[in-house]
């Protein structure tokens, strides 16, 4: 059985250990700031995608969209054990809000061929939107399961599934091809020494040019490194057919209406007495600023 | 999110500065092996960045994995029913995560699916996992059975056993110690036999054997009837199997994650590994030594946990309206903790650099066609160094982490006695550091013939011709003073060729010349990194008074305790 799974992965920042110049004073992510993260949830659903591989013998491959500098999470995926990697990269996929990506994973999603399962994190930890890849199946007009902790059984053409619901898990089976959002829970294996010493060489064509003399000692590198399996693919907008229409800004209708810079501070602590009175003008302090109701 | 790498600033100086390239370019076959095989290294640069690589992981895995499980494992340790062991579920998982890491098989070949790492990486990581959980060192460090049979068994056992082990699948463990011989190895007892096929059988008692319920045991057997001695024993590969059975399992102070077995051989069948009678005088003699890099590291690791324990301790509690680390009393002892990891780490990675390039050459004069005498001079050199600065640094780094753990649990007052808090299980795990793999007194047997023939003056000149200025050219000077009174120490014990004298001052002897050495190492580090001089300075100039001590005490030719001590020791 050789079966194809795509995972779908986003390199982030890491808005868990934010220091105090995170934001601009514009009041947009200081990204500079910030250390590029492979999102962690997305290393959770490449984690199930490794496990499919070792008890199906599945290919693992993951895409990511994002500016160059992105290959990084794919080498890191490749260090974990994915068999191939594609970097969904080109100008024109800038300022894309979660429509605008999932249209252009979509695209990727068609360009790679076959896939019986794809595979994304819940959410990134920048947006905490949870979208994109729910409209990722949407557009492929595939079955999808959100919220899985993990795979009870792969067929040649079924998958099931358990995921967290409020208050418990239910067992879900669907159709393949289908689509998983996955959640924090698998413990993702640690990155291997072999693989690193091997695929810490791989490139993008991308990242080649840059370090080329011209533009034809960069096309020899790149032959050598594909006949070594060293060359991590590189997509552009075209390549994918995605409609420009439809991609980055233009194809972004969400607005930023206005931006609220929320500034914690420690207040004074207020102590409430134990007893049914304090309790009961607690509620109702509640009650009066929204906290509850 | 622990690293126990990138959060260890001494530990990352002495890897970028610990110059291997020599050791490494030998291993690699001067970066042949990179032809066929695509992990391996192109050159220096590319094998030091991937010694940097691995490390991180293998940081990332002690801090975030493993620290967080030692306490558990600790309290609950493995589970002993029907002769079988099993390990807490947390220890597997911690086997799992190193193995899935590719961290089972750090310096086999490349061949044999390992990392081809020099010893001094290799036991870099063994000083992060034992800082995480010093038990599981005991586990991780049985790769040493894997590079024994590397090194003396034959093609087919390499075959046999190689790849298994460098992907986690195959444990080890080494079977020496027997209810009867400890210390004393070549009176080993238990028996080899073989059948009219020549098939081999070992039968007997082990006892104290770490991990015995391995799959995999190298075991000292006295192949040759009639013999006593050492030169009757010989080294056997055999399997976990029904005729090899676990009796019991040790109920230990320490060290509780690991199983500590006796077993009982009733005619197990074994492979000989190596030649008869090699046994003990080369083949565990290698493996001994290796095991005592290792153990090093391990009460490295501990002492590192513990430090870094009380120092967090002191910092956050107040008494009197101040932190406690602000007091004289509580600074003082926290930077003499600190100077001592320092010197032990500086002379473990000193050690092991002797060892890599012992191996190094080692495996030119064995595998080499017209080895020039250049290379058997080299050959010659390391294997001398090494075998002294091995005991040196089991002694200094096992003692150290004793005096640092025994410090965490001071620093911490009544709250360190407590189970609550860490100290009290690095103060028990540190405990046994000192005594497996021979105890200091037998490490002190070990050394002090080197130092009798003066087998550091090579490095120690070396040292003493760097270009040290102003304070460290100060403080050289107060080193080479303690140099020439130590030379003057060792013709006072040679002349006097009094056995049991020499015996007696043998420790003083052996711990000056640690002094001396250390001291050097670390005023060579501070000439690289300004910030580490006040180590250095601190080390010497708190060692010279220790030295002081102890060669007043050899140069006083007091014989009295040889005479009275009976009546000492009986009174």
């Amino acid at each position: 059985m050789s079966q194809t799974v795509l995972v779908f992965v986003k390199q982030v920042p890491d808005t868990q250990n934010i220091t105090g110049d995170a934001m601009t004073p514009a009041g947009t992510v200081n990204r500079a700031a910030l250390p590029a993260i492979f999102n962690p949830e997305d290393l959770n659903a490449l984690e199930l995608a490794l496990q499919l591989k070792d008890r199906y013998g599945v290919k693992v491959v993951v895409g990511t969209m994002g500016p160059p500098a992105a290959a990084e999470v794919l080498r890191s995926s490749l260090f974990r054990g994915a068999d191939e990697c594609i970097l969904l990269t080109d100008r024109a996929f800038a300022g894309a809000d979660t429509l605008a990506t999932s249209y252009a994973l979509s695209c990727c999603a068609k360009k790679v061929g076959k896939v019986d399962l794809i595979l994304c994190g819940r959410q990134a930890i920048d947006g905490d939107t949870a979208q994109v890849g729910p409209q990722i199946a949407e557009k492929l007009h595939i079955p999808q399961i959100a919220y899985v902790e993990e795979v009870i059984n792969l067929d040649s053409d079924k998958i099931r599934a358990r995921r967290a619901i409020e208050g418990g898990y239910e067992i879900l089976e669907a159709p393949l091809p289908c689509l998983l959002t996955v959640i924090e829970g698998n413990d993702p294996r640690p990155m291997a020494a072999l693989k690193i010493m091997k695929y810490k060489k791989a490139k993008t064509p991308g990242e080649v040019a840059k370090n080329a003399a011209s533009p034809e000692e960069a096309e020899k590198i790149c032959a050598e490194l594909k006949a070594k399996g060293l060359l991590i693919a590189e997509w552009s907008a075209d390549y994918v057919d995605a409609a420009k229409d439809r991609i980055g800004l233009a194809g972004s209708p969400t607005k930023v209406k206005n931006i609220q810079n929320v500034i914690l501070t420690a207040s004074e602590a207020k102590s409430v007495e134990p007893t049914d009175e304090g309790i009961n003008n607690l509620m109702h302090e509640l009650i009066a600023d929204h906290t509850l109701g | 999110m622990a690293n126990f790498y990138t959060d260890n600033k001494d530990l990352q100086f002495t890897l970028e500065n610990l110059d291997l390239a020599e050791a490494v370019a030998i291993k690699e076959d001067n970066y042949t092996k990179a032809e066929k095989f695509e992990s391996a290294p192109v050159d220096y640069a590319d094998a030091l960045d991937n010694f940097i690589r691995v490390a991180k992981v293998a940081g990332e895995i002690a801090g975030d994995k493993i620290d967080p499980r030692s306490r558990i494992v600790d309290e609950e340790g493995p589970h002993f029913e029907n002769n079988k062991v099993t390990y807490h579920p947390l220890t597997k998982a911690n086997l799992k995560d190193l193995a899935q890491a590719d961290l089972s098989g750090i310096t086999l070949p490349h061949e044999y699916g390992g990392l081809n790492f020099p010893c001094s990486v290799y036991i870099m990581m063994t000083e992060m996992v034992s800082r995480a959980d010093g038990s599981l060192q005991n586990l991780f460090g049985l790769q040493d059975i894997a590079e024994t049979i590397c090194d003396f068994g034959n093609e087919e056992q390499r075959q046999q056993y190689l790849p298994k082990f460098a992907s986690g699948e195959y444990d080890g463990s080494m079977d020496l110690t027997e209810p009867d011989f400890g210390s004393d190895l070549q009176s080993v007892r238990l028996r080899a036999w073989q059948d009219e096929n020549g098939q081999w059988y070992l039968n007997g008692m082990k006892r104290f054997i770490t991990n015995g319920c391995a799959q995999v045991h190298l075991v000292l057997a006295r192949s040759e009837e009639g013999t006593s001695d050492g030169r009757g024993l010989s080294m056997f590969i055999c399997e976990a199997c029904p005729q090899l059975v676990v009796r019991r399992i040790e109920n230990k102070l320490g060290i509780h994650g690991v199983a500590t077995c006796e077993l009982q051989y009733n005619d197990v069948p074994a492979q000989l590994c190596g030649k008869r009678r090699f046994g003990l005088i080369k083949y565990v003699m290698s493996l001994m030594n290796g095991a005592r890099v290792a153990i090093s590291a391990q009460a490295v690791g501990i002492a590192e946990a513990a430090y870094r324990e009380a120092q967090k301790y002191a910092a956050e509690r107040e008494q009197f309206k101040k932190s406690i680390d602000k007091f004289p009393a509580i600074y003082d002892m926290l930077s003499s903790m600190k100077v001592k990891l320092a010197a032990s780490r500086a002379l473990l990675y000193e050690t092991t650099r002797a060892v890599d390039l012992r191996n190094a050459y080692n495996h030119i004069a064995e595998t080499k066609e017209n080895v020039t005498p250049e290379e058997r001079a080299k050959q010659k050199y390391y294997n001398k160094v090494a075998a002294v600065l091995t005991p040196m640094c089991k002694a200094l780094a096992t003692e150290s982490a004793n005096q640092i753990a025994y410090d965490a649990i001071q620093i911490h007052g009544g709250t360190g006695y407590m189970k609550d808090f860490n100290v009290e299980r690095y103060y028990r795990d540190a405990r046994i550091t000192n005594i497996y793999e021979g105890t200091t007194q037998l490490q002190v047997v070990a050394a002090i013939g080197g130092v009798i023939q003066r087998d550091n003056d090579e490095r120690i000149k070396e040292f003493f011709a760097l270009p040290f200025e102003g304070e460290t050219a100060k403080l050289a000077a107060i080193v080479k003073e303690m140099y020439e009174k130590q030379l003057a120490a060792v013709k006072f014990i040679s002349d006097k060729k009094n056995a049991e004298y020499h015996d007696l001052m043998a420790r003083a002897l052996v711990e000056n010349e640690t002094y001396i050495f250390v001291g050097l190492l670390l005023l060579r580090d501070s000439l690289k990194s300004a910030e580490r001089l006040p180590i250095a300075s601190r080390y010497i100039l708190d060692g010279r008074f220790e030295f002081e001590k102890r060669y007043l005490r050899i140069m006083s030719d007091d014989t009295l305790l040889i005479e009275n001590h009976r009546s000492i020791i009986d009174y």
